[in-house]
């Protein structure tokens, strides 16, 4: 039994309080094809909380995958996702629901339930997983949390179709902060909106992490927004992570990919 | 230098390329129709089983069970009561052309009762709810499918295989054998009707007279039988649904997908039934 396997029985059985210096998300040697697409040759990083992590690389390199990989959408060919310690290799569903449930997860397009309002959209994930809040309880806490994220109280009733592209990112941002998660997952969160935009939706992911003390992981091919709001950055070229570090280790880097990145960026 | 029907490789003796006459084209054409053939069965085997698993596990889904009650089974009601009256009037008036020529007009009403129930208004309910149910399900879920929105579920920790799909299929389930009653209830009336129009006859004769000789056994069974024909609209509709691929045109071919092989699977289905039943309920 290895070190991972007792630490994760530990924890299951209470034993263990959380341990500070174990990693929020902890990636390693991960591979993943599809087909003969090789997308993950062995990607190796970890996130603790209070940290944000940009993941950036040219479009088609897996960045989202690697999201998708760690909030458990997709299983892995090989390496280890750990989430709080815990190995999430093979679990069922419903087990694999517990550890979501302390992660939310903002998609490209935000991925509203079209037929439901921006207001029953929040409340979804409250509904199922917090049954013992009255309908006032959900409602408060709904107009909290869109408040939080610069929505205003007439927005509640409209359809996600009735919103501006910015306005389903906030919502979308605003549902994945529902079940007030320790880990947070952005994929894109700036993909298609105008400059003014993707600078708002950047302030607001600062704030929320002054805030909240999430581990935030961000998908981005955008270096300004992953500068903005990254504590450290990784950059990913055929599926392996070329370098990881701030901002400034990347300018300083030799590495001839990483210097055209920078450049054309 | 090049030589037809071989592949250079530098530094190499040239490699002979695989000669494929028509036999063997049709070869590999059958062996990937039966291997898809079987791929979608065994694919269906275990979705199959992960709604099974999902539904008798809790937290149960009842809220949207009874929303689902609601859009398969109300909202499908005045289709169904439509193609049951109009199947009742074209076997009243086929049914009384036929019986007159063999002097056996007494015989209309058991005819038409007979038919309506056992044979026909099973069937019909099940290919119209196949089509507006099938579509409209196998429709929902590929975009949800193709928009990430199922994905977004999943990731909110709920099951949507227990929140999409079993409280869909059990929503058919339940609805159809409903819904076969009203097309039959319906499809009586106005085969009544359209022979009371021509000869005279009560409503109270002839409904004594349709079902006089039978038992509960004649007219149960080919209704519950829908309850199978439910299943097999959800179940093919959701599959559909939820493995979508590839945009609009990926939505289109599910919703299509949903019905074409609904309504096969139902044909077929009633066939194996009719016979399960005359020899388990005769």
């Amino acid at each position: 039994m290895n070190l991972a396997t007792t630490y994760d029985s530990a924890m299951k059985q209470g034993r263990v309080q959380q341990d500070a210096t174990v990693p929020a998300v902890a990636v390693e040697d991960l591979h993943k094809s599809f087909g003969s697409l090789r997308v993950l040759s062995g990607i190796s990083l970890s996130v603790s909380r209070g940290e944000t992590l940009a993941v950036l690389g040219r479009s088609g390199t897996g960045k989202s995958v690697l999201l998708r990989l760690i909030i458990g959408l997709v299983e892995p060919d090989s390496g280890s996702i750990h989430i709080n310690g815990q190995d999430i290799a093979g679990l069922a569903l419903d087990r694999m629901g517990e550890i979501r449930k302390k992660m939310g997860f903002l998609f490209q397009h935000a991925a509203l339930y079209d037929s439901l309002t921006v207001a029953e959209n929040v409340a979804f994930p409250l509904t199922h997983h917090r049954r013992e809040m009255s309908r006032s309880e959900r409602a408060d806490w709904v107009g909290q949390l869109l408040a939080e994220v610069g929505l205003e109280s007439g927005d509640l009733e409209k359809m996600p179709s009735d919103i501006s592209g910015g306005m389903q990112k906030r919502v979308g941002l605003a549902r994945a902060l529902t079940l007030e998660p320790e880990i947070l997952l952005l994929d894109e969160p700036t993909a298609g909106l105008d400059p003014i935009s993707s600078g708002e939706i950047n302030e607001l992911i600062l704030k929320l992490q002054r805030e909240r003390q999430m581990a935030s992981i961000v998908v981005t091919h955008d270096l300004h927004s992953a500068r903005t709001i990254a504590d450290r950055l990784a950059l990913l070229s055929e599926g392996n992570v070329v370098i990881e570090g701030t901002f400034k280790d990347l300018q300083r880097s030799d590495i001839e990919f990483v210097k055209k990145f920078l450049e054309l960026s | 230098m090049s030589v037809p029907g071989f592949t250079a490789v530098a530094g190499n003796p040239p490699i002979p390329e695989p000669q494929t006459g028509l036999l063997s084209a049709i070869a590999i054409s059958a062996t990937r129709v039966f291997s898809g053939f079987f791929e979608w069965f065994g694919s269906l085997g275990i979705f199959s089983w992960r709604i099974l698993k999902a539904a008798v596990t809790p937290p149960y889904e009842w809220r949207e069970l009874i929303r689902q009650l609601d859009e398969i089974g109300s909202k499908s009601f005045p289709l169904v009561a439509l193609a049951g009256s109009a199947i009742g009037v074209v076997i009243s008036l086929e049914a009384r052309y036929s019986l007159s020529r063999f002097g056996a007009k007494s015989l209309f009403p058991a005819t038409l009762v007979y038919s309506v129930i056992q044979v026909m208004g099973p069937v019909i309910t099940g290919l119209v709810v196949s089509g507006r149910v099938g579509a409209g399900i196998g429709a929902e879920l590929a975009s949800m499918r193709v928009t990430e929105q199922i994905d977004a579920i999943e990731a909110s920790a709920i099951n949507p295989y227990r929140f999409l799909a079993a409280t869909r299929i059990l929503a058919c389930i339940l609805m159809l054998p409903l819904l076969t009653l009203a097309a039959d209830a319906c499809g009586l009336l106005t085969g009544w009707l359209a022979q009371a129009l021509v000869e005279p006859l009560s409503f109270h004769q002839f409904i004594e007279s349709g079902f006089s000789g039978g038992t509960f056994n004649a007219f149960l069974p080919p209704t519950f039988k829908t309850a199978v024909f439910g299943l097999i609209i959800g179940l093919i509709a959701c599959f559909q649904g939820m493995n979508t691929r590839g945009g609009a045109a990926g939505v289109g071919r599910a919703a299509t997908n949903s019905v074409v092989l609904a309504s096969l699977f139902l044909i077929l289905a009633d066939v194996v039934l009719v016979k399960f039943i005359l020899v388990f309920f005769p």
